[in-house]
């Protein structure tokens, strides 16, 4: 097998994360669909860091982790904040400046 | 699988059996996650999915990685997940039903143009050198390797990340807190309310419910003494959410005195 393997897999799953982002109307599971993609990069960063044979790519998606962790706690806080307002965790029913 | 013009060595074979028994259900989880119609599933999917990749990283020498990715990850982001999807409801489901008009297959074309992007670029991209590997790099460990670089190299990003971490936390604090519009009645006031009120029908406190019910339970109301239900024995709560039994079902019946008994 090649390692290259590892970059198509994380392709396809950044794919499927794009389309879940796009396409789920729940903000809970368009969140998880990020961290789908956030993932998906982090599995490309661990493979290259593992054909240069240099740790640096292993330390960026340690990184990506953290700011992914941050980003989480910010997302849902909003996301618990519209619920409490607007009793729906609905992308489309958060249409205020719209109007 | 494509011929490859990237050449980056062949790995071993448990990997390689490691590697095509763990993708396709890590794909197909990730494609569950779009499909199903349950949040709370779409969360036990993605966690699937990290864990799956968290093996991957441990087999590519990411050892510090995959741990991470497991404490983090399917420990704690998960856990936040499911823990707002618990406050928010579990019985909302979404609805697969699209709002805007035509977005589904358009957005399908585009990511299958984008992943076939990816995909043919991967595949046609050279290297031109085989791949090093990690085991020069992890000599010393893996934790040691990525510490090194991390507290020297990358000490700056690192000290500029705690900030943002505490950043978020702020922001999370802020954003949760909830101001409360009304001042909440001391128990002294609500004394003086109850005593100097327009009358002194609940002086006593309200009745509780279940009293001379044939129910001992917070649901069923109480009876007055001519056997008509107290509706202001239940709690509100209950009421607005129409969990009260209905009072009717527990009425006494009419006490028939030719008989000298209850009904």
């Amino acid at each position: 097998m090649d390692a290259a393997n590892y970059l198509y897999l994380s392709a396809l799953l950044f794919t499927i994360g794009a389309v879940g982002v796009v396409v789920r109307r729940n903000a809970i599971v368009v969140f998880m669909c990020v961290e789908l993609m956030l993932n998906a990069a982090n599995l490309a960063f661990v493979t290259f860091s593992r054909i240069n044979g240099d740790l640096n790519g292993q330390v960026v998606a340690f990184f990506t982790m953290v700011v992914a962790a941050c980003e989480v706690v910010v997302g849902l806080a909003i996301i618990v904040t519209i619920y409490r307002s607007r009793r729906s965790a609905s992308v489309d029913d958060a249409s205020l400046l719209k109007r | 699988m494509v011929d490859l013009a990237i050449s980056v060595g062949q790995t071993q074979t448990p990997e390689a059996v490691l590697f095509w028994v763990l993708a396709p259900l890590t794909v197909a989880a990730a494609l569950a996650m779009l499909l199903v119609k349950k949040a709370v599933h779409s969360a036990i999917l993605m966690a699937s999915v990290m864990i799956n990749l968290a093996i991957f990283y441990i087999a590519q020498d990411a050892l510090f990685l995959g741990i991470v990715q497991i404490v983090v990850y399917t420990g704690a982001v998960m856990m936040l997940f499911l823990f707002i999807l618990m406050l928010v409801g579990v019985d909302s489901s979404d609805s697969l039903t699209e709002t805007i008009p035509g977005l589904r297959p358009i957005a399908i074309t585009a990511a299958v143009g984008f992943g076939g992007l990816l995909v043919s670029l991967i595949g046609r991209a050279t290297l031109g050198r085989n791949a090093i590997g990690l085991e020069a790099a992890n000599s010393l460990g893996n934790v040691q390797g990525i510490a090194q670089l991390l507290f020297s190299r990358y000490v700056w990003p690192f000290e500029v990340v705690s900030a943002l971490l505490i950043t978020a936390a702020l922001g999370a604090m802020v954003l949760a807190h909830h101001q409360s519009i009304q001042v909440r009645p001391t128990q002294r006031q609500l004394s003086t309310q109850r005593f100097r009120g327009e009358s002194l029908a609940n002086a006593a406190g309200l009745p509780a419910p279940g009293v001379f019910a044939r129910h001992n339970a917070v649901d069923v109301p109480a009876l007055l003494p001519d056997g008509t239900p107290a509706a202001n024995s239940i709690n509100a709560t209950l009421q607005a959410r129409g969990d009260m039994l209905t009072s009717g079902t527990f009425e006494l019946g009419r006490v028939d005195t030719s008989k000298g008994e209850e009904k």
